[in-house]
């Protein structure tokens, strides 16, 4: 599928649209894999563009499988997912999505650079183009010193954020993450977040986010879904009302651990 | 660190070949076994010294053929393994005959190879290829077909075609593996070309190991044979460490096997 030619020189932050995401709609999606198992049965969801959404569900609920899905990576087998357009996009062309996985899976033979740079060799951009934009998202990311490492020389955090770099490097619109930092230590993982965050801030792109973290989930977003075990169902839907610039001491007020307690509430009412 | 190395894996099997070589010395003199029988490790020696030039001569053309044969594997046993892992259907019916090369009987074969390539080089390179293709195509294979899902999707995702695919992730990704399956082929096509050469080895010019191996047996000069056999396993041995070395190279900086 012919995929759209990436902005290659982003705007300065402050003249980013906060709404250059695209929207996404599921409607009455059903997916039952060979052998009779259903892992979503019925999900309808709406995710305004530019939003930054966490999915959270007991694992094996079937979040990851809508992610798949929502990527077009697998398909449903009822249903319907559309995609809006971009203001600036043309229509009929795909929306550029960019999906991370739960390990950073990179190319081992290549360097940082040129996995970063990964997904703009595949669509046809030249050699310097490709390289300067993964030179320039790699130093947003904060691995600018490390462009000519290979993957084996570096932490696992620093994988997961190559990989990150490679998601963002064709400057997506939508950006899903399934369970991205998962593997991680708890410190590695609260930079990792708060850089994320900071990144949606400046790039203003949708992001889903699929965690099976409360805490993760409340302090990454402005709103979260929870799903019931398999078949998913959406048991709540909830947007919080927290800052939309957020620290990492937001973890340590009340505001913060009542949004938790009702996510928490929420999961074992779908769940058990 | 160098003599570190040295030391603890360098020592050991020289000590060992050592100890062998004074044993059989001892053993062959104490007891007074004829030499066209078992000749003492000193008199293969001097035999190697005094039929250096014979032996290195003889060496080199069943390198060539070896290298003739084992170069072939490797290209075409990754072609077809590219060609049959490009779809399950090819994989399925073709697949099982591929076994056929590992199966088959290489010195009830070579007959045949004379008939069609005619008796020298050529029959020998090509026994050498028949012996030492299947661990290519394998292990090339097995490589293609564990490529990791998600970075299928991932390529999928950024619409990468077929040959792209190929080109940029499944061959790297299959690299280690290819360079087992290399590694293993190497040693076969010594071996393949040292039996081609008792059947087809015959021509004008100088004879290769198998030639001379045949050549000094009947004459029962049984230390010429047994020069001529370590020549042939030391060719093995260049061989492997060289496609071994080369491997190490291109995967040093990412696969835990090389380092």
């Amino acid at each position: 599928m012919p995929f759209l030619a990436p902005e290659l020189a982003p705007p300065a932050p402050d003249l980013l649209p906060s709404g250059s995401g695209i929207g996404v709609r599921v409607t009455q999606v059903h997916r039952t894999f060979p052998g009779g198992v259903a892992a979503l049965d019925g999900v309808d969801l709406e995710f305004t563009p530019g939003s930054f959404v966490a999915l959270v569900g007991p694992s094996g609920c079937g979040k990851s499988t809508l992610l798949r899905i929502i990527a077009g990576l697998d398909s449903a087998t009822r249903g319907q997912v559309e995609l809006s357009h971009a203001p600036d996009q043309p229509h009929g062309s795909r929306a550029p999505i960019a999906y991370v996985f739960q390990d950073a899976h990179l190319l081992p033979w290549r360097s940082v650079l040129d996995n970063a740079a990964l997904p703009l060799e595949l669509s046809g951009v030249s050699r310097p183009e490709r390289h300067a934009a993964a030179r320039e998202i790699l130093g947003q990311i904060g691995l600018g010193d490390f462009t000519h490492r290979h993957p084996a020389e570096l932490s696992g955090g620093m994988r997961m954020r190559v990989s990150l770099a490679r998601a963002l490097v064709t400057r997506p619109r939508l950006l899903l993450l399934d369970e991205p930092f998962g593997a991680l230590d708890e410190l590695t993982r609260g930079r990792l977040d708060e850089q994320l965050r900071a990144l949606w801030h400046e790039l203003g792109m949708t992001v889903l986010f699929v965690t099976h973290s409360l805490s993760e989930a409340a302090w990454l977003a402005e709103r979260v879904i929870v799903f019931s075990p398999r078949p998913a169902r959406v048991v709540l839907d909830r947007v919080l009302s927290l800052p939309r610039r957020r620290a990492a001491a937001l973890r340590l007020e009340s505001a913060f651990a009542r949004e938790v307690q009702a996510l928490s509430e929420a999961l074992e009412r779908g769940g058990a | 660190m160098l003599r570190e190395v040295l030391l603890r894996s360098v020592l050991p099997p020289v000590a060992a070949l050592l100890v062998l070589l004074a044993l059989w010395e001892g053993l062959v003199r104490a007891l007074g076994v004829p030499a066209f029988l078992l000749p003492p490790p000193s008199a293969v020696f001097a035999t190697g010294v005094q039929e250096a030039r014979e032996l290195a001569a003889s060496a080199w053309v069943t390198a060539e053929a070896a290298l003739i044969g084992f170069g072939l594997s490797a290209l075409v046993g990754a072609l077809a393994a590219v060609v049959l892992s490009s779809s399950r259907l090819l994989e399925r019916a073709l697949y099982p005959y591929t076994l056929f090369l590992q199966t088959v009987p290489i010195v009830a074969v070579a007959p045949l190879l004379v008939l069609w390539f005619g008796p020298g080089q050529r029959a020998v390179a090509a026994s050498a290829f028949i012996v030492s293709v299947f661990p290519v195509i394998a292990n090339t294979l097995s490589g293609l077909r564990s490529v990791e899902p998600a970075l299928r999707d991932l390529f999928r995702l950024y619409g990468a075609g077929r040959l792209a695919t190929l080109l940029k992730l499944e061959l790297p990704s299959a690299l280690p593996h290819i360079f087992t399956g290399l590694r293993i082929a190497s040693g076969l096509a010594v071996i393949g070309a040292i039996v081609g050469e008792f059947v087809a080895g015959f021509s004008e010019g100088t004879a290769g190991l198998g030639i001379l191996v045949l050549g000094a047996y009947r004459q029962l000069r049984t230390d010429l044979m047994f020069a001529a056999v370590m020549c042939a396993a030391g060719l093995g041995i260049v061989l492997f460490g060289a496609v071994s070395l080369m491997g190490a190279r291109l995967l040093r900086r990412w696969h835990p096997s090389a380092s």
